[in-house]
């Protein structure tokens, strides 16, 4: 699939083999400033406002009152004025369908099968789920795409990922993705596009899926995709800026010719077994680092390499747990659900399924991944479930996955987050990430640890 | 784009594998406009402490790696997020060479782009090197681009790849813009194409916002 998309869309090819590929869709969000700023100091101009759209999500601020730091706010501002100039599409604050920009993608009908779409920020293979070749790309990079729409890539290598099997109740996408990761490693995607494929695949969501394509980078591959299929083409199917009428049926059988063939080889297959797949939690610094929540903290003793045991070790003092801990023991101080990885509606109907009739015993807020994700879930009264457990409800935004918009998590402070990374720092400085899916940070927010959330005790009526 | 040919410079050894950007830069400092200059921020957290003294433990803290223009890190350098401050921090920190076993996809593009050579090593040659430079604090490496060599403190060089066309690029400090718009004919021409036979891949029609006041 990953080659006829490819294929479709080379302009042309250097002496050295690498494809100067058209972009279909670009996504700038405030972050995106460098770039502006170097086009403008080049004397450049932005070639394809049309297919251009800005996005504000990772500075904006998601608490409903509250001072926002100006140096923060500046940069919101600045894609505001950036967008002007230049003629873009803004979906800013205020905009109801403003929100997080591999949210609101997806959901405007804005990222279609077959098409290539670029962003400056890792997790645009998020996009990957509908069938679109989607990667995340540096400043310079963003830069060349506004002058050119065009950007020089050499073709990745393939690895499929066939996923037999069906996922077992409270289980979800997010622990088949960090169990892939865990498996392979955190770098054991580098160099390779993701395709995911198989049973389990195939009866995954789309918003499920788009959580699985999400974290490719954490196994560190560019691109996830997922061939399209009639769950995708369901889900397209209304969507504002997808095609109508004659455009549709037209559309619909270029897609239907994307899925790759069935003697198509890959350069590397990985299996997996979904039932086998349990609700795992990290408990390191690298999103490798995960297990089943049955499991514990692991001996670096028991680690032969001396660069890994080293690694190790300073990953457990900066995550303050000792060697053999049970993870079912690791009592947390706060709970985050939001960030691209899980904020759709399907994962705040699964935190809220948890925490219908219990209370938070720890400070918890659920982020919306955009303004129509939380007015679906308001529409539902998901949100009366989640304040009457103590959640705060707040509007759209990359919030506490990325901390560098007023959300963050104080230092020492053990955070079971539904985000992507538990990098050092990433919460804050001297913050601790356990990485989870929405069900678990749900039950880790009513019962103050990590547990299972298949075992938890009934809720009170 | 500033050229990289040949570089001999003290070389810090970095053990840790996984290094993600973030590490590189704390997403914080990313709202920082580039003429703040990124040097201060590189590796903010491993080399300032909380209470804003320096970690004496960390490497580039150390007098004799405090010159380091080269890093010999461990595996998957640079994973994580694509901020390009990553490889802007390096550089204002006088960084123009990261020698590892692997790199992170994206920083590996931004490295190239922005004329600090990122430098494959075998896993064992990688960490030969960093134990060398433990032994020896201060000892240099040599990096030949032209003849794509890393030569040791021990004398003994070590060849690496690169792709031909980058090389060049890094070589002459070329930017890829320019080399690209000379290409602007094929691109009108696809994009002719795109519009005729996938129309929906044209102007995304976003209906901008009604206007009113923001949150």
């Amino acid at each position: 699939m990953l080659e006829k998309i490819w294929a479709r869309h080379v302009v042309a090819t250097d002496a050295g083999g690498r494809d100067l590929l058209y972009v279909d869709r670009h996504l700038v969000h405030e972050g995106s400033f460098h770039a502006f700023e170097m086009l403008r100091h080049a004397g450049r101009r932005v070639r394809r406002p049309d297919l251009t759209v800005a996005v504000a999500d990772h500075y904006v601020a998601t608490a409903a009152t509250g001072r926002a730091v100006p140096e923060i706010e500046g940069r919101v501002s600045e894609l505001e004025r950036n967008a002007r100039e230049w003629g873009l599409t803004l979906l800013g604050p205020g905009d109801p369908r403003q929100g997080i920009v591999h949210v609101i993608g997806p959901e405007q009908g804005l990222t279609l099968p077959g098409l290539t779409l670029v962003c400056g920020d890792s997790h645009t293979a998020t996009h990957g789920a509908i069938g679109a070749l989607a990667f995340g790309i540096g400043a310079s990079e963003v830069e060349h795409v506004l002058a050119t729409q065009t950007i020089w890539q050499r073709r990745p290598r393939v690895m499929r990922v066939w996923v037999d099997g069906r996922l077992g109740p409270g289980v979800g996408a997010k622990d088949l993705v960090l169990h892939l990761i865990a498996t392979i490693g955190a770098g054991g995607g580098t160099g390779y596009a993701l395709e995911y494929a198989g049973p389990a695949v195939g009866a995954l969501s789309m918003e499920a899926r788009m959580t699985l394509c999400n974290m490719a980078i954490e196994a560190g591959s560019r691109t996830g995709l997922v061939a399209p299929d009639e769950t995708t083409y369901a889900y397209l199917a209304g969507r504002p800026l997808a095609p109508r009428g004659d455009a549709w049926a037209r559309a619909l059988a270029e897609w239907r010719g994307l899925t790759s063939d069935a003697d198509a080889s890959f350069d590397r297959e990985v299996r997996l077994d979904a039932s086998a797949v349990a609700p795992i939690v990290t408990w390191g610094t690298s999103p490798e680092d995960g297990s089943p929540i049955s499991g514990a903290v692991p001996d670096p003793v028991a680690v032969g390499d001396p660069v890994r045991r080293a690694s190790l070790e300073r990953a457990l003092a900066y995550m303050g747990l000792a060697p053999g801990t049970p993870l079912e023991s690791i009592r947390i101080d706060r709970v985050f659900i939001g960030s691209c990885t899980n904020s759709r509606l399907e994962d705040l109907r699964a935190a809220a399924a948890v925490l219908r009739g219990r209370r938070a015993v720890v400070p918890a807020m659920v982020v919306p991944g955009s303004g129509l994700v939380r007015r679906a879930a308001e529409a539902e009264g998901l949100d009366r479930i989640f304040r009457a457990a103590g959640f705060e409800w707040r509007e759209p935004g990359c919030s506490m996955c990325v901390a560098m918009n007023g959300d963050l998590a104080r230092p020492g402070e053990r955070v079971a987050s539904t985000s992507n990374r538990n990098f050092e720092g990433r919460q804050g400085p001297g913050a601790r990430t356990h990485l989870m899916s929405p069900a678990m940070a749900a039950a880790a927010a009513v019962t103050g640890r990590l547990i299972d959330v298949r075992r938890l005790p009934p809720a009170e009526a | 784009m500033q050229p990289f040919t040949r570089l001999t410079a003290v070389a810090a050894p970095l053990d840790l594998p996984n290094v993600d950007t973030d590490r590189v830069i704390p997403a914080r400092f990313l709202r920082n406009p580039r003429s703040r200059g990124y040097g201060q921020f590189c590796f903010h957290d491993l080399r300032v402490r909380p209470d804003g003294s320096e970690d004496p433990k960390f490497v580039l803290n150390r007098q004799a790696f405090r010159e380091a223009r080269i890093l010999v890190a461990a595996e998957n350098f640079g994973c994580g997020s694509s901020r390009e401050g990553a490889v802007w921090a390096l550089e204002g920190r006088g960084i123009r060479a990261v020698v590892a076993p692997s790199f992170g996809d994206i920083f590996h593009e931004n490295c190239l782009r922005n004329g600090l050579l990122p430098v494959r090593l075998p896993a064992t040659v990688a960490a030969g090197l960093r134990q060398a430079l433990h032994a020896a604090p201060g000892a240099t490496l040599t990096i030949d681009l032209p003849g794509q060599t890393v030569t040791g403190p021990d004398g003994v060089a070590h060849g690496f790849e690169i792709d031909p066309f980058r090389k060049q690029a890094l070589l002459e400090g070329l930017d890829d813009i320019g080399l690209t718009l000379r290409h602007g004919p094929e691109i009108d021409a696809f994009e002719r194409r795109q519009a005729a036979e996938w129309p929906w891949a044209g102007a995304v029609g976003l209906v901008p916002a009604a206007g009113g006041p923001g949150r």
